[in-house]
């Protein structure tokens, strides 16, 4: 502790806002956290601004909304470094009003096979349902039966993917045709996509489907979607449940961000006013605080807000409280408390206690003034803390699972093994937001420290 | 001595406060009351069971005799009393390690007192924890010492600028461990302890849990490493500069002997002091690191009590967290004391 004060004794006074950011910008990790702040900044007001909050909620939530979308796809960007020209979503609308049969063609050119086949159909009918005969032509001119398949709603979904009798018909049918024994095994999407040969490839080329549909009555209609599921998706790739996974980056930003600098800005206002009671008043309140806080050394935080979060399911914001009822006694008083007692004797605080001023006007308006420009480095320093902190409460699944947050995603990937399936965008992109953050704030609190502490500069 | 001593009874106090804390928190959601309730009511079914003339009587009659026993028991410890009164049976009870029966968990010899769940998982925390605290102590104090020497060198710099690499937890380089040495390369194990099956022999078993070791232990040790390093280096650099250091030089000390005796000294107890923050605040993650690498500690055991909401085992393991950190803080004052010879004489 004695270091700290003799670092610190050198209490700067005046500094204007501008002077600061001046002296920040002359520094090189100064102007990186600053450019990475202003990234973040950016990201927050878009999303605030473009995404509302209630909207971001609801389709976190949905598990309808994302039927459409690929599952656990890999962000658009990262296809690049794959080398190959991995698949996209392919989207085919179809109406029986465009005629009957509906043929619908479609080109495939992408390097790698599609993950799932699924047909939403939308029909239209009193009485018996329709009946849809679905063909597939492939490039080479082959035309193949998939299946006949009676519609059973007014909304129906095929799953082809999912189809084992197809399949298995299909599989078989295959092997027949390549007549060589193979090393991988025939699904759906690879049957329809493949080229027959005892080497796995896509055949690339317009591909065609039938779809043939027997009405029982002359007003039935029907209309859908083939969805052709591909590999890549958006800027963040999609989770486990087909969920865009820029969603709960998006949102992550703001709320991350400002549950971080919430606590840490109060959890350092509250300890610099405690300190300076602690120092200023002195006697009983010195020690029954000193006390305290060596009582909160000895409280294990995590594992007691892991037990609150856990036994009364708090929301991220009602945690904050916690966290910062849970901080305010930290180990911070006591270097606080120092600087207290060094400006406690200096003139200006004798020329106060002359003219009558009292206790609180002078904590709160001549030692507080003085002692918070060594006190702002830490607190920009430690906003990382409690942004990875909610990263662990989310991991150890105390956290409100309805609200998208960095740590959210961190879990949901580690809850379904992105670690050893090697789903690595899954944890790489909110690993890398997370490590931004921490680098922009540890590197400004790390220039501040400079410019408030010169002595700094010299070691 | 008579400095331990005052130190053992007035953290003594500290961690009877801190455990009555915990009770209290814990129990606004009446989960302390219901834990030590549910263990006088296994008590008392287990005493029926043996007993014929219980058996003999109707379900309704038995329902209603063993409400009426589980009344008088909790009447008999003052459970019935207001809470303030109550707390303090509770109390008793977690400050002697009594922390009643888990709901759904078990420790591997079959038992289900959290006590034993417990204290079968503490030394493979205590394990990982003090090699993960001594490694890195010996190594940031040495290599600080070392780059003091090169005060403004290459490697100096280089240390400087990497240092704020230690604002990201440990856990967090063992997803990115995990991912590389693991999921890429294949050659260490994700998590665990031993090799499933266990190796027999001892040689064979240390070796394993060796292998298990070596991710979780660098994780932590690369997320304190270079700012260990640069915060020892300054110290050094600080007591470097005084007069008996240049009266020692004068002398015609060799080197090594003023570094040794007149700079490593010295300096150490502001070393151990901010250690000492350090390793405290380092249990924090050390429950994370276990969780992230399956490591069968009271970290993994917090986690599994979370996914079976165990109450008790939650409850148990924050008193025990708080024994642990105690323990710590008590054997940084006895290393302090011996280090600072003013400690012992102040008392």
């Amino acid at each position: 502790m004695e270091e700290d004060n003799k670092i610190n004794n050198e209490v700067v006074s005046e500094y204007t806002l501008r002077g600061i950011l001046k002296e920040v910008l002359s520094y090189k990790a100064g102007v990186a956290s600053l450019i990475i702040l202003l990234f973040f900044l950016g990201i927050t007001i878009y999303t605030v601004v473009a995404f509302p909050y209630s909207e971001a909620i609801r389709e976190w939530n949905s598990s309808s909304a994302h039927l459409k979308k690929p599952r656990n796809a890999v962000p658009v960007w990262w296809g690049l470094f794959s080398g190959k020209n991995l698949p996209r979503n392919i989207d085919v609308t179809f109406n029986s009003n465009e005629g009957n049969p509906i043929h619908k063609e479609f080109s495939f050119t992408y390097d790698d096979f599609p993950t799932e086949i699924n047909i939403f159909f939308k029909a239209k009918y009193s009485g018996d349902p329709p009946i849809v005969k679905i063909y597939w032509e492939k490039p080479d001119g082959e035309r193949m039966l998939l299946e006949e398949h009676t519609i059973r709603s007014e909304e129906d979904t095929l799953y082809l993917s999912n189809n084992f009798s197809l399949e298995n018909r299909l599989s078989t049918d295959i092997a027949s045709k390549i007549g060589k024994p193979i090393d991988f095994s025939i699904t759906v999407p690879r049957a329809l996509f493949m080229k027959y040969s005892d080497k796995l490839e896509v055949l690339k080329g317009d591909y065609k489907i039938t779809l043939d549909t027997k009405f029982a009555n002359k007003n039935d209609s029907l209309s859908g979607e083939l969805v052709i599921y591909g590999k890549l998706y958006g800027i963040a790739g999609t989770d486990h449940l087909r969920r865009p996974i820029q969603i709960a980056l998006l949102w992550g930003t703001p709320l991350d961000l400002s549950f971080g600098l919430g606590a840490s800005l109060s959890i350092t206002f509250l300890e610099l006013i405690i300190a300076s009671i602690s120092g200023w008043f002195g006697g009983i309140t010195d020690s029954i605080i000193q006390r305290l806080t060596e009582i909160y050394m000895v409280l294990p935080f995590l594992p007691i807000m892991i037990m609150i979060s856990l036994f009364y399911k708090l929301s991220i914001w009602s945690l904050l409280f916690v966290v910062i009822i849970l901080s305010i006694f930290g180990s911070g008083i006591k270097t606080t408390r120092a600087m207290v007692l060094q400006v406690k004797n200096l003139p200006y605080i004798e020329a106060a206690q002359a003219y009558g001023a009292s206790n609180w006007r002078i904590i709160f308006l001549y030692i507080i003034p003085k002692i918070l420009p060594p006190v702002i480095p830490n607190l920009v320093a430690s906003v990382p803390v409690y942004v990875f902190l909610e990263a662990i409460l989310a991991l150890f699944g105390v956290l409100d699972p309805t609200q998208p947050t960095w740590g959210r995603v961190l879990e949901d990937a580690f809850q379904n093994g992105a670690l050893y399936k090697g789903y690595v965008y899954w944890v790489i992109i909110p690993s890398a937001l997370l490590i931004l953050t921490a680098i922009s704030f540890s590197l400004l609190g790390f220039v501040l420290d400079r410019i408030v502490n010169p002595k700094l500069k010299e070691l | 001595m008579k400095f331990i001593i005052k130190r053992v009874l007035t953290l003594f106090l500290t961690v009877l406060i801190a455990v009555y804390l915990t009770i209290v928190i814990a129990n606004a959601g009446g989960y302390v009351d219901k834990i030590a309730e549910n263990e006088i009511r296994t008590n008392i079914v287990m005493a029926m069971k043996d007993n014929p003339n219980f058996r003999n009587l109707s379900t309704e009659e038995q329902k209603r005799f063993l409400e009426d026993r589980v009344q008088h028991e909790l009447k008999k410890r003052g459970l019935d009393m207001p809470f303030p009164i109550r707390s303090l049976y509770h109390l008793k009870n977690a400050m002697v390690l009594n922390l009643g029966r888990a709901m759904y968990m078990t420790s591997d010899s079959g038992s289900t007192l959290v006590k034993s769940i417990i204290l079968e998982r503490l030394p493979v925390t205590v394990l990982l924890f003090t090699t993960a605290t001594v490694i890195n102590f010996l190594l940031t104090l040495f290599l600080g010492l070392r780059l003091s020497r090169r005060y403004g060198s290459f490697w100096d710099k280089l240390v400087i600028s990497l240092s704020p690499s230690s604002v990201i937890p440990g856990w967090f380089y063992g997803i990115f461990l995990i991912m590389i040495f693991y999921s890429w390369f294949h050659i260490l194990p994700s998590g665990g302890l031993v090799d499933y099956p266990p190796p027999s022999g001892t040689i064979s078993y240390f070796l394993s849990v060796l292998k298990h070791m070596v991710l979780p232990l660098t994780s932590w040790i690369i997320a304190s490493l270079f700012l260990g390093i640069y915060q020892n280096r300054t110290f050094f650099l600080i007591y470097s500069t005084e007069d008996y250091v240049e009266v020692a030089k004068a002398k015609g000390l060799s080197p090594r002997q003023i570094e040794y005796r007149y700079i490593l000294r010295p300096s150490l107890p502001p070393i151990i002091t901010s250690f000492a923050l350090s390793v405290i605040s380092s249990w924090t993650g050390a429950i994370v690191t276990e969780f992230i690498f399956n490591w069968p500690g009271l970290g993994q055991t917090m986690s599994q009590a979370i996914s079976y909401f165990d109450a008790p085992v939650i409850v148990g393991v924050t008193v025990i967290y708080a024994y642990l950190l105690t323990i710590t803080i008590l054997i940084l004052d006895i290393v302090y004391a011996i280090i600072d010879p003013r400690m012992r004489i102040q008392g």
